[in-house]
This record gives structure tokens, C-alpha cells and sequence, in this order.
């Protein structure tokens, strides 16, 4: 069941990034350029996206452990370091250039546009040294910050 | 290139992004971070990269779904410069894992969750995104 979950998950969460036009990096430049051609949409995105996972996070919260796994895995982290800093920032300089985060770029694969069959493998490589440079390769996010 | 603003389709979206986050974690107990899931299933594979490698999968099916549904193919504008999306692939993927995350994880699972890491995160990408767009667009005017 957590694999058909899983399954369910990403695909509403697909259908969500095209329904609102983050699939489409024009959009997603357009929000980032306050002085020109401004287009105010993804901060709508972002906050229907809070307006539901906030409180439904809270509830959840009050579970002992998931539906269909043995517990929680949350991040554990609390302090800010230079990593979490410049790692943001150098991902913010990518974002700006492309109008590509990971998940839109893995939801326009099928459509199969010459940039996002680019910008995808490279994203990956990109992943990967980050993982390599850290000492966390095959361990994910989540076992790395904590 | 103006866009249309889309307040309501923006909004309903991402409430879907919201509801399959929290989705996610009431199944399986895993934060809906795109760069966390995906970075789990690069070589060396991790342990228990089943439900990653479901909701990528999902991901991907979103596309065709959309598409059977709505009778129109997603509409999108990639920019045709191939060493820019190469450069911009490799910093968005370096940066999210550096920097334990990204849009999704540390933009709206991050800040739901009120995370101080991820609410800081969250200004420092916006803001060098939008340093980048503003150098791009009317400085070299690329």
C-alpha cells in the first residue's frame, strides 16, 4: 500500500504543478521578474499548497506512526549552517536560469522539450556530485542532515 | 514573454501539490521533497527506494493523465539554449542537496511544517533567483 500511495502521490502532485503552470518555465521566470513582465502565479501555487499541507501536517502530526509505514521520518535539523545557505543560494542561481526546479522538470519529461531533456541528466549530475562532495551518496536527505 | 496570471488554476493546483504532500506523509511518513526522493534513487541506491521510485513514477504518468483528461497538451516554453539548461540542471541539482532541499521541501513542506532552516532557505533561493532573472534579463538582456 505505500508503494500505490506513493504512486498516487506523485501524480496528483504532477497534475498539481501542470494545473497551475509550473510545468512551464515562462511562467516560473515570469514570477521571478518583479521589474518585468511580473506573473504573480506562483505565489498562489505556493500558498494553496500551505494552506492545505499546513494544517494537515498538524493532524498527522497526531498519529503515533503512518498508515503504511513503521514511523515518521522528518527532518531533524534545526540549526542554520553555511551549507543550507549557500545550497539554496546556488540552487536559486539554476532556478533563475532555467525556470526549472526538480519536480516540474520531472513532470515536462513526457513532453519532451529539447531544454528539458537537457537540464534533467544534468540535474541529476548535479545531484549526485552534491551527494558525493557531502559523503552521503546512497544514504538520501534525510540521513544526511541529521 | 508576458504569461497570463492564473490566481484560481495557480491556486487549485497547488493545493493539489498540498493535499499530495500531506498524502504522502500520512501513507508512508516521508516529506514530499522532490530532491530528497530523487537523490535516494541515484547510485548508490538507498534502502526502501520503493515508494521514491512509486512517486516519481507518478510523476511522470502526470503528463499522459492531464493530457487524457483535458483533451490539451500542457502548454510550455523552454528556452531553446541548451548550454543554459545544462548550466542551470547542474546548479539546481548541486544546490538542492547541498542545501537539503528545494522548492517542495523546503518551499512548502518546509515552511507548513514553520522550519526555521527551510523558511531561511526559502529566502535565499527566492532572492538569488530573482538576483539572477533581473542580471539575465535587464542587465545583459539575455
Amino acid at each position: 500500500m505505500a508503494i500505490v500511495s506513493a504512486l498516487l502521490a506523485g501524480l496528483v502532485f504532477g497534475v498539481g504543478l501542470l494545473i497551475s503552470g509550473m510545468a512551464d518555465p515562462a511562467k516560473v521566470l515570469n514570477f521571478l521578474d518583479i521589474w518585468g513582465t511580473w506573473d504573480p502565479s506562483l505565489a498562489f501555487v505556493m500558498g494553496g499548497a500551505i494552506a492545505v499541507a499546513m494544517p494537515g501536517f498538524r493532524l498527522v502530526g497526531r498519529r503515533a506512526r503512518p498508515y503504511f509505514s513503521a514511523a515518521f521520518q522528518m527532518p531533524a535539523r534545526t540549526d542554520i549552517d553555511a551549507r543550507l545557505v549557500t545550497g539554496a543560494g546556488v540552487f536559486g542561481v539554476g532556478w533563475g536560469l532555467g525556470g526549472f526546479c526538480p519536480g516540474p522538470a520531472l513532470a515536462a519529461v513526457p513532453l519532451f522539450a529539447g531544454g528539458t531533456m537537457v537540464f534533467v541528466p544534468a540535474m541529476l549530475a548535479g545531484m549526485w556530485l552534491a551527494s558525493a562532495v557531502t559523503g552521503s551518496l546512497g544514504k538520501g536527505l534525510l540521513a544526511r542532515s541529521s | 514573454m508576458q504569461t497570463e496570471f492564473t490566481p484560481w488554476l495557480s491556486l487549485l493546483g497547488g493545493a493539489l501539490i498540498g493535499l499530495s504532500s500531506l498524502w504522502l506523509l500520512a501513507a508512508t511518513g516521508r516529506i514530499a521533497g522532490i530532491s530528497g526522493i530523487v537523490s535516494r534513487l541515484l547510485p548508490p541506491v538507498a534502502a526502501g527506494a520503493g515508494t521514491g521510485t512509486a512517486f516519481v513514477a507518478g510523476l511522470l504518468l502526470a503528463v499522459p493523465v492531464f493530457t487524457l483528461f483535458s483533451g490539451a497538451v500542457p502548454q510550455q516554453t523552454v528556452s531553446p539554449d541548451l548550454l543554459l539548461l545544462a548550466v542551470a540542471g547542474l546548479l539546481v541539482g548541486f544546490g538542492a542537496v547541498f542545501g537539503n532541499g528545494c522548492t517542495s521541501g523546503h518551499g512548502v513542506c518546509g515552511i507548513s511544517r514553520l522550519s526555521q532552516r527551510s523558511i531561511i532557505a526559502t529566502a535565499a533561493f527566492m532572492f538569488t533567483a530573482v538576483v539572477t532573472v533581473f542580471m539575465m534579463r535587464h542587465v545583459l538582456g539575455a
